[in-house]
């Protein structure tokens, strides 16, 4: 495989780091689901 | 640190002493909370079935609640701990990273799993495994899932910590193996769905020992499903990443493009999870865009990494079988493939049930207009039993005929019945899952003690084919418990009077792949540039499937609302 840094395609790069997909995959459902769902509910009126 | 390791002579593959014990343990612990999930099946099923309705409704739930947790949970992830450490420390060839730690895992989930399986029996926990607030279970049922959750999670950063050891000792070269990625996947999605279930597990916990007054019900249930869906897709991961893994060893199949198939890996890291939204479709106080950009425009990009996958597996199978000479018409290297092997036959219905029953019907519930027709039905459990029964529990049925030869230097008794249980297994649970949708369309409802509501004010007339398919369900699921019983039975038995197996011997030091042996074709690289007409026929005939059932659906919301 090639040694040098440059010869691997970004894209082989990306599925390579196995930590940086970890972040990716934490932090986007986060945002995406739980925090955006949090601000919805809070953004519920109560019943009066 | 000193440890060995052996090399089972007849598949290559080497096992680390510490991380083959504890495959070991954890997979016998997943046998045998599948026994208890599938005791609890009789229960189920033999209550739904209107013809005898056997038991009172207290126990009816409480039985439904154990099912829901021994299934989904225990079998599963023990099940999953032992994938992964056999995805890394088995195909990267290295030891694991910290096998103490392994052992807290497998210990936590041990007490965790008895611990709230207790709270359940003893009666005061029938909150079914979604728990929803304000319903309150004991304490020890929160804090038992607590634990096991911590266990997994801990085996999840064994598996991280492995790559690293594995990386640092040079075990591999270039890319981890497609089947160690698909174990990666599922890790990562793993580490989100038990963060997020500890994010609202631990205050209900608290909440049920009274130190916290009140849990909001809708916070709950988003949270709560931040957990319940993720974890369907650590076993989607899972799953899928065997049937990478089987045909690789059972006819050295390669996938038709490594490059696609780790894309649409990497389409369910960034977008599976947020399919999580499609339990709350009903669910006022979330936002309609919420609603509609997590379940439709994110969750169409993972759905598209499963069709991916559904498309590169059967391909894989076609191009191997091509090469090695199957190639006259459309579909002679399906006829010709090994259907007597229970690995492979049991990967392929796993397949084919999970995209045709599991994937379309996963669509239709996800899209909110016509999710409005089956929502909370017995659609609901219709459509997960052809996911994560016919879909990830047959495919962790058909690893585990490979697993016992040269995992447990064993070989599986009865080779006939082995052959039979996918069979029975896959298909019986395949219809079962269509009268349960069935069933469900028609708007018979789901966690349902008492269909006919007798005592009610209001009656309703069932149509009949509702009665007849809720018939069927009650046979089929029998004919499924016996299909389920029959695995556990040829496994167990294989492991206790199974003929004894050369296992290899034991050595100081890892030992590279032996060439041409079943553990190079699960770790190889590299693509298989054949022409597969015979996939893309059968990849057409799912895809006017969905379209026609798709079809069928709206046609039925317009009359609902009398639009047309
Ligand atoms: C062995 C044959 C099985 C049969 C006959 C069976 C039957 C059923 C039925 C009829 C229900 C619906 C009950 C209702 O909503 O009223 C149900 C629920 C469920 N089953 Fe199964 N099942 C089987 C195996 C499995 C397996 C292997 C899993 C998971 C791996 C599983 C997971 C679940 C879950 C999570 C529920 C939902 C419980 C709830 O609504 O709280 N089942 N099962
Ligand atoms: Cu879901």
């Amino acid at each position: 495989m090639a040694e040098n840094d440059d010869d691997v395609p970004f894209m082989q790069k990306l599925l390579d780091s196995y930590y940086v997909l970890t972040v990716i995959g934490v932090l986007s459902p986060t945002i995406l689901y739980t925090l955006w769902g949090i601000v919805d509910i809070m953004n519920t009126p109560l019943a009066k | 640190m000193a440890t060995t390791y052996r090399t089972c002579p007849a598949s290559g593959l080497q096992f680390e002493a510490q991380a083959e014990k504890l495959m070991k343990w954890n997979a016998v612990a997943a046998v045998l909370w599948l026994l208890v999930g599938g005791i609890t099946a009789i229960g189920v099923i033999m209550t739904r079935w209107p013809a005898f309705k056997l038991l009172p409704p207290d126990q009816f739930y409480l039985i439904l609640t154990a099912h829901g947790i021994d299934m989904l949970l225990c079998w599963i992830i023990f099940f999953e701990m032992a994938v992964l450490y056999f995805a890394s420390s088995t195909l990267l060839r290295c030891r694991l990273a910290t096998p103490m730690l392994g052992w807290v895992q497998f210990w936590l989930m041990v007490v965790g799993s008895i611990m709230t399986n207790v709270a359940i029996f003893q009666g005061e926990s029938s909150v079914m495994f979604t728990s929803y607030v304000p319903m309150q279970a004991a304490p020890h049922f929160y804090l038992g899932l607590i634990l096991f959750a911590v266990g997994a999670l801990i085996g999840c950063f064994i598996f991280l910590g492995t790559l690293a050891v594995a990386k640092k000792d040079k075990t591999y070269t270039g890319s981890i193996p497609m089947v160690t990625f698909g174990a990666l996947t599922a890790t990562i999605i793993a580490i989100f769905t038990i963060l997020t279930g500890a994010g609202i597990l631990v205050p209900t916990f608290f909440w049920s020992v009274g130190l916290i007054k009140e849990i909001d019900p809708q916070l709950y249930r988003m949270v709560w499903w931040g957990l319940g869906h993720s974890s369907q897709q650590i076993n989607v991961a899972a799953h899928v990443s065997i049937w990478y893994l089987i045909p690789a060893i059972v006819i050295g199949a390669k996938p038709l493009s490594e490059k696609v198939s780790r894309g649409a890996f990497l389409l369910y890291i960034l977008f599976l999870q947020l399919a999580s939204a499609h339990h709350l479709l009903s669910d006022p106080g979330m936002s309609a865009e919420w609603k509609v950009l997590n379940t439709s425009y994110f969750m169409y990009f993972a759905v598209m990494a499963s069709m991916i996958h559904g498309f590169t597996v059967p391909g894989a199978v076609e191009a191997a079988m091509r090469r090695k000479g199957f190639t006259n018409g459309t579909f002679e290297w399906l006829r010709k493939a090994p259907w007597g092997n229970p690995a492979f036959a049991g990967m392929f219905i796993s397949l084919v049930s999970f995209g045709f029953l599991g994937g379309i019907s996963g669509v239709v519930l996800g899209t909110e207009q016509i999710n409005m027709l089956m929502h909370n039905t017995f659609y609901v459990p219709g459509h997960f039993h052809t996911t994560v029964v016919t879909g990830t529990t047959l495919a962790f049925m058909a690893v585990t005929y490979l697993l016992v030869p040269t995992l447990f230097k064993r070989e599986m008794i009865h080779p006939k019945l082995c052959q039979i249980q996918p069979y029975l297994f896959g298909i019986a649970m395949s219809i079962t899952g269509l009268v349960m949708m069935g069933a469900g369309t028609l708007g018979v409802s789901r966690r349902h003690w008492d269909m006919a509501f007798q005592g009610a004010p209001f009656t309703y007339e069932w149509p009949g084919a509702a009665m007849l398919m809720m018939g069927m369900t009650g046979f089929f699921g029998v004919v499924t418990i016996i299909g389920g019983g029959l695995w556990i039975y040829l496994v167990v038995g294989s492991l206790l009077w199974g003929k004894k197996l050369d296992g290899g011997q034991y050595v100081d030091k890892p030992t590279p792949i032996p060439a041409a042996t079943p553990a190079a074709s699960a770790s190889h690289h590299g693509s298989d540039h054949v022409a597969v007409p015979g996939t893309v026929v059968l990849a057409l005939t799912l895809f006017v499937a969905f379209v026609l059932y798709y079809y069928v659906n709206w046609k039925y919301l317009s009359e609902v609302w009398l639009l047309s």
